[in-house]
């Protein structure tokens, strides 16, 4: 398996500047482009295998052919809000080389002839913005960006920056367009989808800050090399975040198809405590749990889908044998329940419903009727509502009670969780002290 | 998401002309540069980042600034009341002169972030959502901060803390007046 680095190349001590960039040979790319048919760039993008790095894997060229041929303007969003819990990798892309998201956007506005881009970025993220804003403004200080893309071409482009302010729902796409233009994120019945009906009610591509990042290395080494890189239907490497109960949480850039369990035992070190895994999540919360026998699959989104979950957002929460499974879903609903934007009423009311359900059982109040009920909830939530919140809060749910039910009924029968005050699992706060506070968020 | 405080809104301002000139002035100062990011016919599009500023500027979103901010972008007042109620970062109720939020999401639980959560309610003798006797510390717990692998993470004022220990918690917390 190859070790080509993409997108953290330059991490995480490189000069972020557009010198710094630049100096590396950054924006050749876009110089490249500028002088290809835009036809010819989306198909590059196709041969690629790129898939959506947001969490549902849709190719990414096949998402731009959806634009109507006529309609104009049309409009690009990049997503930034990286809200689903266990994610935290484009925070990185945006601080540590925000050039190389910009040029994939400049590149991208090129090839599908849009002329205003909104990078959308989580309120919380406020140093990431600052980053974000400051490259934008070096950008149109150098002429990259602004009336003249590239210098030259006569193709005008702007990019702005706009925060959010706190709402995991307007991670998903129509919620995100929603809020950017300046309402509640209520995401829109679909279709008609946002390559057809989006921003201001005009054609609209959104994509992933990590899906755009890859652009340029795509267009400088060709799509086939992309594809090389990766496995099955998914092109080139993959920013993984592994946080839990690890030796060495952090970001790492793997190959799409690499190996889960190499990740989490040789790349991160195992578990802190050095307790066998319990469980994983392996692609952000609403992907559905494996347990630590399970673990040995490719994160690639169609081999990983055999093992009934998905790889997602590439968010990995690693649990050893001391965490307790019911407090851990527990929270899980919780964030759900509080996230559900409530248009729906299998959504608003299910939710909260599970949540409420799921810390009865954890306190040891629980009754086999409610382990009934928790098990059939999911399944009217699924597929009945507007967006794959929905969806996403009923995954976990069924997956851990499937997999973990011997836990929940022994709560249940012995009036109470076992592990008391450590529910949250032995290594809790201290991995300080088993690896001497050697911590870094990247790799 | 409910903010479980006794301090209401209805002891602020309750029209613009119940907000301070100076600050008024502040913000009127600050539109034009939010305005220019979106396009001419849909200037209504900077209803997040004009309640931001107002925010930064006011304190927090009282009824008063939430007119003024509907006010200047045309859009009725019912539309900067929707949007400041739908999203967490926006204060509706007054808050102390500092927030400090705490992720409990799975990823920092693991790391020790309920336990510091339920550490910092006992040290400061506040439940979720309240604000300190002395207004000096509202303290929320909230969602997943995207910064899961340095747990535990806090944010304080809106910028972020990462890798924290009991130790590091208290220095930043002893550094806020
Ligand atoms: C509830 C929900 C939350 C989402 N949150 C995010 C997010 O934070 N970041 C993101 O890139 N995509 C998120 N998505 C996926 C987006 O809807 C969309 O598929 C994605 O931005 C498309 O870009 P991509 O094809 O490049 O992945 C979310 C989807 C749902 C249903
Ligand atoms: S599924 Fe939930 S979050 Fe999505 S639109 Fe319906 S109520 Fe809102
Ligand atoms: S769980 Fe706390 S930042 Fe993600």
């Amino acid at each position: 398996m190859s070790d080509t680095l993409i997108l953290t190349k330059r991490w995480p001590k490189n000069d972020p500047s557009l010198a710094g960039y630049k100096a590396d040979g950054g924006y050749r790319s876009l110089e490249k482009a500028l002088g290809m048919p835009p036809a010819a760039i989306v198909d590059e993008v196709k041969a690629s295998n790129l898939r959506g790095r947001g969490g549902a894997g849709f190719s990414t060229g096949l998402k731009w052919t959806f634009l109507p041929k006529d309609v104009r303007p049309r409009y690009l969003c990049i997503n930034a809000d990286e809200s689903e819990p266990g994610t935290f990798k484009d925070r990185y892309i945006c601080e540590y080389d925000p050039h190389m998201l910009v040029e994939g956007i400049a590149i991208t506005c090129f090839a599908l002839d849009i002329h205003l881009a909104y990078i959308y970025i989580r309120g919380e993220f406020a140093k990431q913005a600052r980053a974000l804003e400051t490259c934008i403004e070096e950008a149109y200080a150098a002429g990259l960006i602004g009336p003249k893309l590239g210098g030259k071409a006569d193709f005008k482009l702007d990019v702005h920056v706009v925060r959010g302010a706190g709402a995991y729902i307007c991670g998903e796409e129509s919620a995100l367009m929603e809020s950017v233009e300046g309402k509640k994120g209520y995401p829109r019945f679909k279709p008609p989808f946002p390559a057809i009906v989006g921003l201001w009610g005009k054609p609209t591509i959104i994509n992933n800050v990590e899906t755009l990042a890859n652009i340029p290395w795509i267009l400088e080494n060709g799509g086939a090399a992309f594809a090389a890189l990766g496995a099955g239907k998914t092109g080139g490497t993959r920013l993984f975040g592994v946080s839990g109960n690890v030796k060495r949480p952090g970001v790492y850039e793997k190959p799409a198809g690499y190996n889960l369990k190499k990740l989490i035992m040789e790349d991160c070190g195992g578990t802190v405590s050095g307790r066998p895994v319990k469980a994983v999540i392996p692609g952000g919360s609403s992907s559905p749990v494996l347990r630590g026998d399970e673990i040995d699959v490719s994160l690639e989104p169609d081999a990983i889908k055999s093992a009934g979950t998905m790889s997602g957002s590439g968010g990995v929460i690693v649990m050893d044998d001391s965490v307790c499974m019911v407090r851990a879903l527990a929270r899980i609903a919780m964030f759900y329940a509080e996230e559900s934007c409530g248009q729906c009423t299998p959504c608003r009311q299910g939710t909260p419903w599970m949540w409420k359900i799921l810390e009865k059982i954890e306190r040891g109040e629980g009754t086999m009727k409610d382990l009934a009920l928790i098990e059939q909830l999911p399944g009217n939530i699924m597929g009945q509502t507007i967006c794959a919140l929905g969806d996403a809060a009923a995954m976990p749910v069924q997956s851990f009670v499937k997999k973990f039910r011997n836990e929940f009924v022994e709560h249940i029968e012995g009036h109470g969780c076992k592990h008391g005050e450590t529910a949250w699992g032995v290594s809790r706060g201290s991995r300080e002290a088993l690896v001497g506070g050697n911590r870094q968020p990247v790799r | 998401m409910a903010h479980h405080d006794e301090s209401s809104a209805d002891s602020g301002p309750q029209a613009i002309a119940d907000l301070p000139r100076d600050k008024v002035a502040r913000f009127d100062a600050a539109l034009p540069e939010i305005l220019k990011r979106y396009p001419p016919d849909h200037q209504e599009a900077a209803m997040l980042a004009a309640l931001r500023r107002a925010q930064e500027i006011f304190g927090w979103l009282s009824p008063g600034a939430q007119k003024l901010v509907a006010d200047r972008l045309g859009a009725p007042v019912t539309r900067a009341e929707e949007v400041a109620t739908f999203y967490v970062m926006y204060h509706t109720r007054p808050v102390g002169r500092h927030v400090v939020e705490v992720c409990t999401n799975v990823s920092c639980s693991l790391g020790g972030g309920y336990d510091l959560f339920e550490d910092l309610k006992k040290k400061l003798g506040v439940d979720n959502g309240e604000t300190t006797k002395d207004g000096r510390i509202t303290l929320r717990q909230v969602e997943c901060l995207g910064s899961c692998g340095t747990a535990p993470v806090i944010l304080v004022d809106e910028e972020m803390h990462e890798s924290l220990t009991p130790q590091s918690v208290e220095r930043i917390l002893g550094a806020l007046l």
